[in-house]
């Protein structure tokens, strides 16, 4: 009777077990076809001209995305100097706050800010700056991009810092050390893979967001420096390639695909490796 | 009679309505270990974190009275410059996780913006780490983190920190609570050398560590002070009948 019984129970376990075992294996496998398609269709576009040059008017063979990571990088830089300082001190102070009115509410406008669609963000920035300023540009792309990056940063920091214990702060305290100096010196740098983690996720996070670019970054053929005017990003450029009619157009479309996910990619990997490195115990 | 470091005065501490320290007086002698003792919730731990100002940290925290380093009114000073003056080491060692051993030791200087010389600095660190016995352990591998060392160590290294500022007492919170027994032998050997450099008030709610290291005992029950003198006496011909009760183990 017993015996029969965990027979059963031996096998109801194993087959327990192979379906744990094929749903985890499931899951990796979306990331690889995906990753598989785009190196396949865009890896033969890629050269040093693709990534070095201008895009060609239409028609002319060859070009390259040069704009448009020059571009990229311009929005997600600017977007970084308003989100990562704001967003670090307000992940601070809702750490020290704990509970209290203002940090809930803080805490709440940050998690619906996470929740705003981002079409709807870029409709803001266009309101807000497009409109004002009179001219599309890389400044109202980014602004839009920094209120998307914001909450993420919030979060992180807060959830980072919340984790350090009481008594490093008091130790801090208990030597003489004022409370800016024992949070500058020594909660942030105990929390600094932590936070360096989320900053650098909301990077990625927004380094491949277009639907925010679309009426402010705008787009443009040409190469522009400055961040009043409008410039082309990955995301844009594949976002007008990928819908063009044009065959040449359309692979340009997926080697930017590939830079981008390239990209990305290499700022998740590297969150992950500072996230080790930098590590502290307590 | 030696001079006292720490005149404590009709001192009462309370949480909100709460009140977890009742008129309390006591001194400290130079040089010598007090031991505040007594069952859980007796009001130690907090009367130790009022004299270096730790306690009004907390929201809702209050005190009355007077607290005196040598002849000055710890309540009148601002608490920074009180927590330079009174070392602390807390019930789990509580190195900071950022930095290295060296750093740990001297980072009462680094953190507070004080500039040394490099030969100042070192010597420091190695006086420090000598008193509190961890030279030996520890002088091969100073730029190692100090979360990496075990949790004697740890507190070993802890109590350094608290040393290199030179402070005039040091406060000690059950600094062996969290530690195993071969640790807790070293500490306290630690803490009966130590006295000669400094003055120390430990927090125990154990009365054979009590015993084993202080010159004199205090103890308390229920936020009262109810019995202070030289350990000797206060273990052996108690005048309290709650002491009696409390080292015979019929309550704590």
């Amino acid at each position: 009777m017993i015996k029969s019984n965990t027979f059963f129970r031996v096998i109801k376990d194993r087959l327990f077990l192979c379906g744990v075992y094929f749903f985890a294996f499931l899951v990796i496998v979306p990331l690889f076809l995906v990753l598989y398609y785009i190196i396949k269709n865009g890896l033969p576009v890629i050269n040093w001209e693709f990534l070095l040059s201008l895009p060609k008017p239409m028609g002319d063979v060859g070009g390259g995305i040069v704009n448009a990571l020059a571009g990229t990088i311009m929005a997600v830089v600017t977007a970084s100097v308003f989100a990562i300082p704001v967003g670090v001190l307000t992940g601070i102070y809702l750490s020290e706050a704990g509970e209290g009115r203002l940090a809930d509410a803080v805490r709440l406008c940050a998690e619906i800010l996470q929740g705003i669609p981002s079409i709807v963000i870029g409709l803001i920035a266009y309101a807000w700056i497009v409109v004002t300023f009179g001219s599309f540009s890389v400044f109202s792309g980014s602004f839009a991009l920094a209120l998307m990056m914001l909450p993420v940063v919030v979060r992180s920091t807060e959830e980072t810092l919340k984790l350090i214990p009481n008594t490093i702060r008091e130790a801090s305290l208990a030597l003489g050390v004022s409370y800016t100096r024992t949070i500058l010196k020594v909660i942030l740098p105990s929390g600094l893979s932590g936070i360096t983690t989320g900053v650098l996720l909301g990077v990625a996070r927004i380094s491949g967001e277009t639907a925010p670019l679309l009426f402010t970054a705008f787009g443009s053929p040409y190469m522009n420096l400055n961040i009043f005017k409008p410039a082309d990003t990955l995301p844009l450029l594949i976002f007008n390639y990928a819908t063009s009619p044009y065959p040449d157009w359309q692979a340009m479309a997926w080697g930017a695909s590939l830079v981008l996910v390239f990209l990305v990619l290499t700022m998740n990997l590297l969150a992950k490796l500072i996230g080790k490195k930098w590590e502290v115990t307590f | 009679m030696g001079s006292n470091v720490l005149t404590i005065k009709d001192f009462c501490a309370n949480f909100d309505e709460n009140q977890v320290v009742n008129d309390v007086t006591m001194a400290v002698e130079q040089n010598q270990v007090t031991s505040l003792m007594g069952p859980s919730g007796c009001g130690k731990t907090t009367l130790l974190r009022c004299i270096n100002r730790m306690h009004e940290l907390i929201l809702g925290a209050g005190v009355k009275g007077k607290v005196l380093l040598h002849d000055d009114d710890l309540y009148s000073m601002n608490p920074i410059e009180v927590r330079k003056r009174i070392g602390m080491v807390f019930q789990r060692p509580n190195p900071f996780p950022s930095m290295t051993i060296y750093d740990n030791v001297i980072a009462g200087y680094k953190l507070n913006g004080i500039r040394l010389k490099r030969q100042e600095r070192d010597k420091i660190v190695e006086d420090s780490l000598r008193k509190s016995a961890l030279w030996e352990e520890v002088k091969d591998r100073m730029y190692k983190r100090g979360t990496f060392l075990s949790g004697g160590q740890q507190q070993r290294l802890c109590i350094a920190r608290a040393l290199a500022m030179e402070p005039d007492i040091m406060l000690m919170d059950e600094p062996t609570s969290a530690l195993d027994p071969k640790s807790t032998a070293h500490i306290e050997e630690l803490i009966i050398e130590l006295k000669l450099n400094v003055t120390i008030l430990l927090v125990t709610h154990n009365m054979a560590q009590a015993a084993r290291v202080s010159d004199f005992t205090a103890f308390m029950y229920l936020g009262d002070l109810v019995e202070f003198g030289p350990t000797e006496k206060l273990f052996t011909v108690p005048e309290d009948k709650r002491t009696e009760e409390y080292l015979s183990g019929k309550f704590g």
